[in-house]
C-alpha cells in the first residue's frame, strides 16, 4: 500500500510540474503588440462617473505595470518601446508628439524653415533647467544632435538625422540646422531627448529636462521617477509625485496585482484581462498604430503574381480575424497606415477587398492556379497574437485550395531569415507607428535596405519620394494617400488591423490620453478625491 | 506470474484503464472526431462544456474534446517512437560498454554523463532550436534525450551478468559476442527495460508537452496538448475548463504510465 501512495505522491509531482509550466514561464500575451480595446474613448461605470466630477487631487503615486525590462537608460542607445514611454517622461525633446499626429513646442518656442526647405531655425525656450541644475542652452542642443548625426565624428546613433549637414548656434538660444536635402519627415525626428552637454552616464543616471526624473532603478524590479519640482513648462507642471514602473512579465499576475491594489495601471491589458477585471476601472482603448499584415514576398512564385496576392486577399475575412484573434479590439486596415495617423490615413481603402471566395478562385485560375498551391507562413513564435492570427488565415485559404504550413521561428532568427534577408514566402507581422508618413511607407521603396516585401513599384517610388521633399502639406497628404492606394492594388499584403491598445486603470487615476505612438504622459495624470 | 497477480497490483489495474481509455480516444479519433480538430467556428467561441461540445470550445471555436482525441495520436507517436529510439540505442550503447569494458567503458560513459548532466528538457530545446521545430525534430530530440538513462540501466545489466557461469560457459563453448550479448544477457534484463521504459513514456509525453508549450514541438494548428495548454493560458480565469481539461488530460497521461511502471516493478521485486 505505501508503493501505492508513492504513486499518487508521483502524480501529485507531475500536477506541480504543470502549475510550475502555467505560472513560472510567464506569457506572451501581455506584450504591447497582443494588446487590445475597441474603440478610443473610455469606457467608465458609474462609480467612475461620480469620480470625474470628484475634485482633483495634488500629490500621489502611480504603479504601471510592465511587461519588460529596460534595455538601456539612454534615450539615444534604447531600443525597446517601452522603455522609450517610459524615459519619455524623464527626456524632453525639441517637440513632443501631440495626440492628433502633431508637434507640440517643447524646449523649441518656435521654428522657422527656410524657403528651400533646407534650413531649419529653431529658438529655444528660456530659463529651462535639467534635472543637475544646469541650464539649457542651444550648446546642449548641439552636442544632442551631433551625438544623433555623427557630427561629432563617431557613428551616427540615428538614421533620422542622417540628413543634417551642419548645425549652428549663433547665440545661446538659437540653433539653426542645415540640411543636405530636402527631408520632409526631418521635422518629426525633433521629438528625441536632448540631453545635457558632455554628460556620458545616462546610461546609468540619466538626466534630461522633463517633468520627471530618475529617483531609482532597480533592475527586474522597479523603475522610480520623481516629479521635477523646477519643470519648465508651468502650464503642464506634473501632478503625482511619483511614477513606479513595476517589472511583471507575466499580464494574468499584473491584472491580479491591479485587483489586489497592488499596482494602479496596466498599460496594455488583454480583453480577458479587461473582463477578469470587472467594474470600477477606468479602461481607455484605441488604436495603436500598428500595422498587423500578412506580408507577402512579391519576388517568389506564385506571390510574384499579382492575381495570386489578390486572390489571397479575396479569400481572407480580416473581421473574423479581429473577432476571433482580437476579440473584437482591432481597427480593420486597408492598406499600411493605421486611423492613428489621423490625417494621412486614406480611408476606404479597408474594404477593397470585400471577402468572397469565387472572386479569389476565379482570380487563382486566371493566374493558372486553379488547384491552388502550397503556402509556408512563417511566424514569430513569441507573438500568440500572430500566431493565432496565422490559424485563422491557414483555415480561411484552405476554401480556395491554399495549403498553408504554419513555421514557427523564433524572434532573433525571424529578424535574421524574414526581415534582413527576406527569405520567406509570407509572414504575419505587426509594423509599429513612427510619426512621418515617410518612415512608415518609405519601407515599400525599391531600394529601401529593410524592403522584405520585395516590392519595387515605379509609380510608388515617385510618390513617396516626391512626398519626402514635399513642403506643402496638403500636397504632402495627398501623395501618401496615392501611395497608399498602390499598395492596396497592387496587394503587396494582406493588411489586417490595427490592434487597440488598451489602457486599464484605478476609477481614480484621470487624465490618460492616447498618441499616435506609444508614450504614457504622467505629467498630464491626476487622482481625484 | 499469472493474470490472478497482475490483477492483484492495484497500480497496474489502474494505470492501464486510464492509458487503455486515452489509447481507446486515440483509436477512434483516426476514423472519428465529433468535429474537424481544427475545424473553426468563430460564432461559437469560448463556449462551456455542453451537449454539443463535451469539453466546450476554445478561443477560435474549435471542439476541445476533438483536439483532445487528436492530440492523443501525436502524444502517443512521439511517446513510443522517442521511446523506441532510447531503447534501442541506450541498449546498444549499454551492452557494448558493459560487455566490453575497459578504455571503451570509460570513454562511453563519460559521454552519457556529460549528457545527463544536461538536464533532458534542456537538451531537446537545444536540438530543436538547431534544426528546427516539428513533429519528426521532436520525436529526434525527445529519443536522443532518453539514451542516457537506458544505457546506464543496460550497462550496469551487462556487467553484472557478465560474471555468471552461464555466460562464462558460452564463452567456453566459443559464443561470439554478438550471441552472448543479444541471445543470453539481454533476455535476463527484459524486466528491468520494461520498467524503464513506461517510465520513460511519461517523461516523453510530459517533455513534449512542455516543447509545444513553448512553441517547440508539433506546429499549428495541429492539436498537441502541450500548446492547448500554452493557448489556454490567457483564458484561464474566464474559460477555466479549457485549461483544466487539458491539464487533467496530461496528468492522467503521465499518472497511467507511471502508475503502470511501478507496478510491473513490484511485480518482479514480489518475484526475486
Amino acid at each position: 500500500m505505501t508503493t501505492f501512495r508513492k504513486k499518487f505522491a508521483l502524480g501529485i509531482s507531475t500536477l506541480s510540474i504543470l502549475a510550475i509550466i502555467i505560472s513560472g514561464c510567464g506569457s506572451n500575451t501581455g506584450s504591447t503588440n497582443t494588446s487590445n480595446g475597441a474603440s478610443a474613448e473610455s469606457q467608465t461605470n458609474t462609480d467612475q462617473a461620480q469620480n470625474t466630477a470628484g475634485q482633483a487631487k495634488a500629490g500621489g503615486a502611480v504603479r504601471v505595470a510592465m511587461t519588460t525590462e529596460p534595455d538601456n537608460l539612454d534615450p539615444y542607445l534604447s531600443a525597446a518601446t517601452d522603455t522609450q514611454s517610459m524615459m519619455d517622461n524623464v527626456f524632453d525633446g525639441l517637440f513632443e508628439a501631440g495626440e492628433n499626429s502633431d508637434l507640440i513646442p517643447a524646449i523649441a518656442s518656435s521654428y522657422q524653415v527656410s524657403d528651400d526647405g533646407l534650413t531649419y531655425t529653431f529658438t529655444l525656450k528660456q530659463g529651462i533647467v535639467f534635472h543637475d541644475g544646469s541650464e539649457l542652452t542651444a550648446e546642449d542642443v548641439y552636442y544632442s544632435y551631433a551625438k544623433l548625426s555623427g557630427l561629432n565624428g563617431q557613428e551616427p546613433l540615428s538614421s533620422k538625422f542622417s540628413s543634417i549637414a551642419s548645425i549652428d548656434t549663433p547665440d545661446d538660444y538659437t540653433v539653426v540646422i542645415q540640411l543636405k536635402d530636402k527631408d520632409a519627415a526631418f521635422l518629426a525626428a525633433n521629438i528625441v531627448a536632448i540631453v545635457p552637454k558632455d554628460y556620458e552616464q545616462q546610461s546609468e543616471q540619466p538626466i534630461g529636462a522633463g517633468p520627471y526624473k530618475l529617483a531609482e532603478y532597480k533592475p527586474g524590479q522597479q523603475l522610480v521617477l520623481e516629479k521635477n519640482e523646477n519643470f519648465y513648462d508651468k502650464e503642464h507642471a506634473p501632478v503625482l509625485d511619483k511614477v513606479e514602473f513595476k517589472i511583471m512579465p507575466d499580464s494574468n499576475s499584473a491584472v491580479l496585482a491591479l485587483q489586489s491594489g497592488d499596482i494602479d495601471m496596466i498599460p496594455g491589458i488583454t480583453a480577458q484581462g479587461v473582463l477578469q477585471l470587472g467594474d470600477g476601472y477606468t479602461v481607455v482603448s484605441g488604436p495603436q498604430n500598428m500595422v498587423q499584415l500578412m506580408a507577402l514576398n512579391n519576388s517568389v512564385k506564385p506571390l510574384n503574381d499579382v492575381k495570386v496576392r489578390q486572390a489571397i486577399n479575396y479569400a481572407i475575412d480580416k473581421d473574423v480575424i479581429i473577432q476571433t484573434v482580437a476579440e473584437g479590439n482591432g481597427t480593420k486596415l486597408g492598406s499600411n497606415m493605421s486611423p492613428a495617423m489621423k490625417m494621412y490615413f486614406q480611408d476606404g481603402l479597408e474594404d477593397y477587398y470585400t471577402p468572397s471566395i469565387d472572386k479569389a478562385k476565379q482570380l487563382l485560375k486566371e493566374a493558372g492556379y486553379e488547384n491552388g498551391f502550397d503556402l509556408t507562413l512563417t511566424v514569430p513564435s513569441n507573438y500568440q497574437f500572430h500566431v493565432d492570427t496565422a490559424q485563422v488565415i491557414a483555415d480561411q485559404l484552405k476554401n480556395v485550395g491554399i495549403k498553408v504550413t504554419i513555421k514557427q521561428v523564433e524572434w532573433s532568427s525571424w529578424l535574421e531569415d524574414v526581415y534582413n534577408n527576406a527569405k520567406y514566402e509570407a509572414t504575419i507581422v505587426g509594423l509599429t507607428g513612427k510619426l512621418d508618413p515617410h518612415e512608415v511607407l518609405g519601407r515599400y521603396e525599391t531600394n529601401y535596405a529593410k524592403n522584405f516585401f520585395k516590392f519595387s513599384n515605379s509609380d510608388f517610388d515617385k510618390l513617396v519620394n516626391q512626398g519626402k521633399t514635399e513642403i506643402d502639406e496638403v500636397k504632402r497628404v495627398d501623395l501618401y494617400k496615392q501611395a497608399q492606394t498602390v499598395l492596396t492594388e497592387q496587394a503587396v499584403a494582406v493588411y489586417i488591423m490595427d490592434p487597440s491598445r488598451t489602457v486599464a486603470m484605478k476609477g481614480n487615476l484621470q487624465g490618460f490620453k492616447m498618441y499616435p505612438v506609444q508614450k504614457y504622459n504622467f505629467a498630464e495624470m491626476y487622482y481625484t478625491e | 506470474m499469472n493474470f490472478k497477480q497482475l490483477f492483484k497490483s492495484k497500480p497496474l489495474v489502474i494505470g492501464s484503464s486510464l492509458i487503455g481509455a486515452l489509447l481507446m480516444l486515440m483509436l477512434i479519433s483516426l476514423f472519428y472526431t465529433p468535429y474537424g480538430p481544427n475545424e473553426m467556428n468563430p460564432s461559437m467561441r469560448l463556449a462551456g462544456p455542453q451537449l454539443t461540445h463535451l469539453f466546450g470550445t476554445d478561443n477560435f471555436g474549435r471542439d476541445i474534446f476533438s483536439r483532445i482525441m487528436n492530440g492523443a495520436q501525436t502524444a502517443f507517436l512521439i511517446g513510443f517512437s522517442s521511446v523506441a529510439i532510447g531503447l534501442v540505442f541506450g541498449v546498444l550503447i549499454g551492452a557494448i560498454a558493459g560487455y566490453f569494458g575497459g578504455w571503451l567503458d570509460e570513454i562511453i560513459m563519460r559521454i552519457i554523463d556529460a549528457m545527463l548532466a544536461f538536464p533532458g528538457i534542456l537538451l531537446a530545446i537545444m536540438l530543436v532550436s538547431v534544426f528546427g521545430p516539428g513533429l519528426n525534430n521532436t520525436i529526434i530530440a525527445l529519443g536522443i534525450m532518453s539514451i542516457p538513462s537506458f544505457s546506464r540501466i543496460a550497462r550496469s545489466g551487462f556487467i553484472q551478468y557478465k560474471e555468471f557461469d552461464f555466460v562464462k560457459a558460452s564463452i567456453a563453448k566459443g559464443a561470439g559476442a554478438l550471441r552472448i550479448i543479444f541471445y543470453h544477457i539481454l533476455p535476463n534484463m527484459v524486466s528491468s527495460l520494461v520498467v524503464a521504459t513506461s517510465l520513460r513514456f511519461s517523461g516523453s509525453i510530459l517533455a513534449e508537452a512542455g516543447l509545444s508549450y513553448l512553441g517547440l514541438g508539433v506546429q499549428p494548428p495541429n492539436p498537441s496538448w502541450g500548446r492547448m495548454l500554452n493557448e489556454a493560458q490567457p483564458f484561464m480565469i474566464n474559460a477555466p475548463w479549457y485549461v483544466l481539461i487539458t491539464g487533467m488530460v496530461i496528468t492522467i497521461m503521465v499518472l497511467g504510465f507511471n502508475l503502470i511502471g511501478d507496478g510491473i516493478r513490484d511485480l518482479y521485486d514480489r518475484k526475486g
